[in-house]
């Protein structure tokens, strides 16, 4: 299992658009990915459930990911986090 | 003749005739199916008709409009992917023995629940989006055709609120306004309808009815108003409206491009007021040659903790390489016990205009205001970034303010960060800056005059209070005084002096104060070209064209 911690820049937090990529992202990797704040728990691969976190700004997520891939799969997502969240 | 009222999204004026568009609410028949298995097939082959739809609604709409409008159809698409939705669609058809269109119905309604029920606007709005996807869907069912070319001449449409499907897929040729009942500044539709330029009024207390369809009506969105059934009087002052309109839109065009001179060849800056990274797109979309007045305030707004130094820096280093070599002033944090941000824990205050604002609470919230300083001395790097501090009555306070900013920057340096040159100037909004602007001008690279605060604090009248009437007024000779000796103190000593109130969007008050030395403008991005046409047909000082 491998985790990173993230902290979202961006001033409306998890937002419909980097939401999508992110889901996109996180279905292209065979691990099971988990984003988690502090009141909820979300599959990384479905949308819904990434957006009803309703991540906002200033917020810590916390991602992890188990699976054969999970060391390219949070290398990969959290360059995404950096660059668009 | 009827008249409604609405309230202004997108300004300008149309008539013609209301094409209604009914609310679409994916309601459907509840039939029990025994047989589940052939139930979902029809129900996966009608998801993949509207997975391929949305395909092409992206690319079209990619086509017409921009990528950026088109992503939303690119959600949409994913949203039919998800799995929760479409087990929660599959699981309603086997164990409730239910046709398809009810089972996505009662889906579609149940998602769309956890969306509106969401304290943040933006989600809240994303309800729309799940209802659009659940509808596409019933359709596909109901071997219905998607709604496309209900429009064939140019047309009012008006609906309870637009889904971002149906905005889209109207004709854009033929759309000459938007009035909806409901919907927000953050809906789909607005912000399509400012894009495009089209009049949209929200919030609109026209009752709807299919009846609506076909009469005539004008809108007039720069005054919040719709007339159904116009009567002569009505469409003769509103087609002239129009046609003045149009003429205005092309005589502006002719000024994009073009470097805006007064009539003696005097080069003014022109630049524009933002308030978030993204306004920057309508900055160069209108042809500014700048950003005179970045407020910062977005980042510290509405949130519970403070923005940390690496948000702040990416947010400005967003808008400094969007920009490039285009000057950008940044202006520090202007918060007061008026505006909010829970963070700070304001005490209550008796005159929040008097009191505890601008740089005064910056000074008195030093490490707040040094990450703030030093986010946008690492942003400068990236661009042409100036900073601006809001409220200076002081020397001292300058003093002060610019003991810091040289301590940020020798600290960034020492870490082996990378730090720009900034150039410091500071608002001219209290009236003893202005006074002792002579002093003040020595220490500084440039003034920016805000005029809202400057005319409040000149003339001792509250801006907000509605019962003041003329003894507010904007144009007070006292105000321009003081703006005519800012300029000459700001030119004694060499620096540029700006203005970035309200009162540099007032067509009258522009030729007056390029005459009094003015030499940059910071306006909203619509206004640009206008302004650009206007100060082209102004005079400057006449010791400005000495140099």
């Amino acid at each position: 299992m491998t985790k990173i911690n993230y902290t979202i820049k961006d001033q409306t937090g998890i937002h419909a658009r980097p939401a999508g990529m992110l889901v996109k992202l996180a279905s292209s990797f065979k691990s099971d990915i988990k984003i988690e704040t502090d009141e909820k728990s979300a599959d990384a691969k479905k949308i819904f459930a990434v957006m009803g976190l309703n991540a906002k700004c200033g917020q810590t997520i916390t991602v992890s990911a188990e699976g054969e891939d999970e060391n390219e799969a949070i290398e990969k997502i959290e360059s995404f986090l950096s660059n668009n969240l | 003749m009827k008249i409604y009222n609405g309230e202004c999204i997108s300004g300008g004026v149309a008539i013609g005739k209301i094409v209604f568009i009914k609310k679409k609410k994916p309601n459907a028949e509840h039939t029990v199916v025994l047989d589940s298995q052939s139930e979902k097939k029809r129900f996966f082959d009608a998801l993949e008709a509207a997975k391929r739809e949305l395909e092409n609604l992206y690319e079209c709409t990619k086509q017409t409009v921009n990528e950026e409008s088109a992503e939303i159809f690119d959600i949409h698409k994913m949203m039919l992917e998800d799995d929760d939705y479409i087990n929660s669609i599959i699981e309603e058809i086997e164990n409730n023995h239910t046709n398809a269109e009810y089972a996505v119905c009662e889906t579609g309604k149940k998602f769309a629940k956890i969306f509106s029920s969401m304290d943040d606007e933006y989600m809240k709005s994303r309800s729309v989006d799940v209802e659009d996807i659940s509808q596409r869907v019933v359709s596909s069912l109901k071997g219905e055709k998607c709604a496309c070319s209900i429009l064939s001449e140019p047309s009012i449409v008006v609906a309870d609120e637009l889904t971002p499907s149906e905005t889209v897929q109207l004709d854009k040729r033929f759309i000459s306004a938007i009035v909806s009942a409901k919907g927000s500044a953050l809906s789909h539709a607005a912000i399509l309808a400012n894009i495009m330029n089209i009049p949209a009024l929200i919030g609109a207390d026209i009752p709807l009815e299919e009846s609506l369809d076909g009469k005539t009506a004008a809108v007039d969105a720069y005054n919040g108003k719709i007339y159904l059934e116009p009567d002569k009087d009505v469409l003769s002052s509103l087609q002239g409206k129009i046609e003045e309109d149009k003429k205005r839109l092309e005589q502006f065009e002719k000024y994009r491009g073009k470097e805006t001179v007064t009539a003696d060849n005097k080069k003014i800056m022109l630049y524009c007021n933002i308030s978030s990274p993204d306004d920057a797109d309508y900055v160069l979309k209108n042809d500014a040659e700048g950003i005179g007045l970045f407020r910062s305030e977005f980042l510290y707004m509405g949130r519970a903790t403070p923005p940390n130094e690496e948000e702040q820096f990416n947010a400005y280093k967003q808008v400094a390489e969007k920009m490039k070599d285009k000057c950008v002033i940044i202006r520090t944090f202007d918060l007061g016990a008026d505006k909010q941000a829970e963070f700070m824990e304001f005490e209550a205050e008796e005159n929040p205009a008097l009191g505890m604002r601008g740089i005064r609470l910056s000074l008195s919230r030093e490490n707040l205001f040094r990450t703030q300083l030093r986010a946008i001395c690492r942003a400068a790097v990236y661009g042409n970034l100036y900073v601006m501090y809001p409220m200076i009555s002081s020397l001292s306070e300058i003093h002060r303010v610019k003991a810091i900013c040289k301590s940020v920057q020798e600290e960034l340096i020492n870490n082996g960060e990378k730090t720009g040159e900034i150039k410091q100037g500071i608002m001219i909004e209290t009236p003893a800056s202005a006074i002792i602007s002579d002093e003040l001008a020595k220490e500084v690279d440039f003034f920016s005059i805000g005029t809202n605060d400057l005319t409040q604090y000149t003339l001792a009248a509250d801006r907000q209070n509605q019962s003041l009437g003329e003894t507010y007024d904007m144009f007070h000779p006292a105000i321009f005084r003081l703006i005519e000796m800012v300029c000459e103190n700001a030119h004694k000593n060499n620096i540029w002096v700006g203005l970035c109130g309200e009162l540099g969007g007032k067509e009258d008050a522009i030729p007056k104060l390029i005459d009094l030395g003015i030499d940059e403008l910071s306006v909203s991005p619509k206004k640009v070209l206008p302004t650009r046409r206007i100060i082209s047909n102004s005079q400057a000082h006449p010791q400005d064209l000495m140099k």
